[in-house]
């Protein structure tokens, strides 16, 4: 089936996360779509198979328009996806996941389901107990399992939305192929990733958002360097910065592992000295954020050792981390940095963290206003910070920070604010820094890690590269790490 | 105590349990669906309340049932409406309106309080019921108990073995994945919160007009939360939920039995006893270290695992469509 989008248009609230998009995908053949989280690559998606309305352009499908008002009506089309996280149900069986959406009667015909369901672990060679929990399966089986669900209803279009990112590499090996038999087939695949290999490997043409626009189109062969720059844009040069001689160490951090039900990120080795500004770099999710926790002392580290001012300190309470001299300012600035229903003079009050039993409210009143006026926040001692806006709150969140920082750990320090914030909170960043306070960020941005970061720590498929010197590296050579070539 | 006695006695518990099952029944579908109707106690006590009423003015039974049934239809989509359309708590609703039914029935029930009115006539199915054994347990009772029994069964055979059924599990478990199969999740849920309901009308009806004849205030407290708990000792499965009503009924007469031969102990300790039992049930099927102890060996761990149950994964949560 030939698929056509031309000109969609997606917005959520302000952010117009497709613009204009146009593409053309022919049967039998594997299609990538390449680019950095928050590229528009799963919304396109997502719009294509009914999940969510386009509010503008036009889906054809064999060169007829189609209208799907909901993913069943997609997949009766003939267009099925396969999500990230694969949307079945966990509780329930193998068989009654394939069964679950099948419109044959009212009773369950499971001989009938059960005969389809051989059919086609025997057409691809997967092996599924049809009567295991899918929650006991591994994430490979159970994109195997929706593969063939989504075919026994007729799919001739299948959406792959990052499907290689959970799965371990004999799976992908098997998953690869499966993708080039259902192309031999005549099927029409859709490849969505951020990795630039498995779009190397895979993808007869390859499509590449950034920002929610085609950047460009490449058809094979094509290299990796061409990839890189229409993921990631060129605009890439470093500016002026004052050299400050580095200090003690603060942080260190010798085999340190840190991991949660999905992701395991093992061989974190890190010195952190002080007034140094260390940026991690890779595709969101890929442990950045486990990294920064175990830092701030919010997590406990699943191994290794965790040194702050040549003190161990891995198990120890948050507070302790809070007294060195730690802090963590996390990208959910509303969620999790700041208490919604509170006003700035509360905040102020519990980031002081004193001891005393009693409030002087009129003081902290005083300090609010002062603090308000010394940070620029647009708001009052009395306003709620979930009235705030996004630069505000983030401008909120610096003013709570005590004078005498060791280390400052930022997740997404600038995300989702205007130029004028983004300098101020790096210009607030960078006098700490002068003081000798050392600061680790996370950034999706890569002109952000380039600009400010004295090292860049990559992250990539529960991997960690050794830090780059920021001078020394090139983009695309951060850009390859990034996309899980050569670590 | 001889063979006949012994039949007499397990079968009227299970006559007994007759409102218990249509609660747990009830409960069960609506909870498979993703919604707790947490106003059970209440609805119960204000569909018991109405059953009679109807009764005593029109002394039409069928009219009493259905008028209780849709008083406990009417509570259960005003917490689905509250919960799909006004993205409201369940849980919060259903407290509320257990505490609203409890007042209404005090308010509306109060002439006929003490009343004696009709009751379900006993009717023996013919042919089965001289059956040995089986005919006198399950065969020997009145419509209201047959029905119960059909409900047990028509649950468990709506839920496992039809295709509307496993979208029934598909929009308690996970509406996104419900949706993604083309289920109108928030229109079903809907529609089993209702069904639901009308059975926790049933529940109140067949308590005043069968197991308890007539109406006094507070006549039916505490039936509804033990039926919510029930729900959870049956692992959501309408089978075992049953089996949980009719243990907890067991119990009850059990303590009336033992009560006549221990005149000494206070009554209120056979009375009680039932709901002390079942707290201990419940924390033996939901205990984690209970769970290691049993997964020692496959066996013990196969058997264990078929005691315990999860909650459908999205219970008492709103869905929404991207």
């Amino acid at each position: 089936m030939r698929l056509e989008l031309k000109n969609i248009h997606k917005y959520f609230g302000s952010l117009h996360a497709n613009d204009d998009i146009s593409l053309t995908v022919e049967s039998g053949t594997i299609y990538g779509l390449l680019g950095e989280n928050g590229a528009g690559k799963s919304t396109l998606m997502k719009v294509l198979s009914g999940f969510i309305h386009r509010e503008g352009g036009e889906i054809l499908l064999d060169g007829k328009s189609v209208e799907f008002k909901s993913p069943a009506e997609a997949i009766r089309a003939g267009v099925g996806m396969l999500h990230q996280d694969p949307l079945d149900l966990p509780p329930l069986r193998v068989l009654d996941n394939f069964l679950l959406g099948r419109e044959d009667g009212f009773l369950q015909d499971r001989s009938k389901a059960l005969a389809d369901l051989k059919k086609y672990s025997a057409q691809f060679g997967f092996d599924i107990a049809p009567d295991a929990l899918v929650s006991a399966l591994t994430v490979g089986e159970r994109q195997q399992l929706e593969i063939m669900r989504l075919l026994s209803l007729g799919a001739k279009i299948l959406i792959f939305d990052e499907p290689t990112t959970g799965i371990s590499l004999p799976q992908k090996i098997k998953l690869f192929e499966t993708l080039r038999l259902l192309a031999k087939q005549g099927m029409t695949v859709i490849f969505v990733t951020h990795k630039l290999e498995d779009a190397q490997d895979l993808c007869g043409k390859v499509t590449v958002l950034r920002l929610g626009k085609v950047t460009g189109e490449v058809t094979r062969p094509f290299t990796t360097d061409q990839l890189v720059k229409l993921m990631f844009g060129q605009s890439l040069a470093a500016s002026q910065r004052e050299t400050i001689a580095l200090g003690e160490p603060v942080l260190e951090l010798r085999d340190l592992c840190v991991a949660d039900f999905r992701l395991r990120v093992p061989n974190i080795n890190l010195q952190v000295r002080a007034a140094e500004v260390i940026g991690l770099a890779g595709i969101e999710g890929s442990g950045q954020r486990l990294f920064l926790r175990a830092c701030a002392g919010l997590d406990r580290p699943a191994g290794g050792e965790l040194w702050i001012n040549g003190a161990k300190i891995n198990r120890q309470a948050y507070h302790r981390f809070l007294d060195s001299g730690i802090v963590y300012l996390p990208a959910g600035r509303l969620e999790e940095g700041l208490v919604p229903g509170l006003n700035l003079t509360e905040h102020l009050i519990l980031a002081k963290r004193s001891k005393e039993f009693f409030v002087n409210w009129n003081l902290a009143q005083t300090q609010a206003q002062e603090r308000i006026k010394e940070y620029s926040i647009r708001g009052a001692p009395e306003s709620r910070v979930e009235a705030l806006s996004g630069g505000n709150q983030q401008r909120a969140l610096l003013a709570l920070l005590q004078p005498n920082l060791k280390l400052i750990l930022l997740e997404h320090p600038t995300r989702g604010l205007d130029i004028e914030s983004t300098m101020w909170v790096w210009r607030q960043l960078l006098e700490r820094r002068r003081r000798g306070t050392a600061i680790v960020f996370a950034s999706a941005d890569l002109d952000e890690i380039f600009e400010y970061s004295d090292r860049i720590l990559v992250f990539s498929g529960g991997r960690v590269a050794k830090a780059l010197n920021a001078k020394e590296t090139s983009v695309t050579q951060l850009g390859e790490l990034i996309g899980g070539k050569g670590l | 105590m001889d063979t006949h006695l012994l039949l007499i006695t397990l079968a009227s518990i299970l006559a007994d349990s007759a409102p218990l099952v249509f609660a747990v029944i009830g409960e069960t579908i609506g909870e498979k669906a993703g919604v707790t109707n947490l106003s059970l106690d209440g609805s119960i006590l204000l569909s018991a309340m109405v059953g009679f009423a109807v009764a005593y003015t029109t002394n039409n039974l069928y009219l009493a049932f259905l008028a209780a049934m849709l008083v406990g239809a009417l509570v259960a989509a005003l917490i689905a409406f509250s919960s799909i359309v006004l993205r409201l708590d369940q849980i919060a609703v259903g407290f509320v309106l257990t505490l609203l039914c409890t007042d209404l029935s005090t308010f509306f029930g109060n002439p006929f309080v003490r009343q004696p009115g009709p009751s379900v006539p006993h009717l023996a199915i013919p042919i089965l019921e001289n059956i040995p054994i089986i005919g006198a347990l399950f065969f020997d009772h009145n419509v209201v108990v047959y029905l119960s029994f059909v409900a047990i069964l028509a649950a468990w055979w709506w839920i496992y073995k039809t295709q509307p059924g496993l979208k029934l599990q598909g929009i308690g478990e996970r509406p996104a994945a419900a949706f993604a199969r083309g289920t109108n999740v928030n229109l079903q849920r809907f529609l089993y919160t209702i069904v639901g309901g009308s059975l926790v009308g049933m529940a109140g009806a067949s308590y005043s007009l069968f197991v308890k004849l007539g109406w006094s205030y507070h006549a039916t407290s505490g039936l509804g939360w033990i039926a919510l708990s029930i729900v959870i000792f049956g692992g959501w499965n309408p089978i075992r939920g049953a089996i949980g009503a009719y243990i907890f009924g067991g119990l009850q007469s059990f303590g009336d039995f033992a009560q006549s031969i221990f005149p000494s102990v206070p009554t209120q300790v056979f009375q009680t006893a039932p709901f002390a039992f079942m707290i201990i049930a419940l924390l033996l099927v939901s205990n984690d270290a209970i769970d290691r102890f049993f997964s020692g060996s496959p066996v013990s761990r196969k058997i264990w695992q078929s005691l315990r149950g999860t909650p459908p994964g999205a219970l008492s949560t709103t869905f929404e469509q991207e």
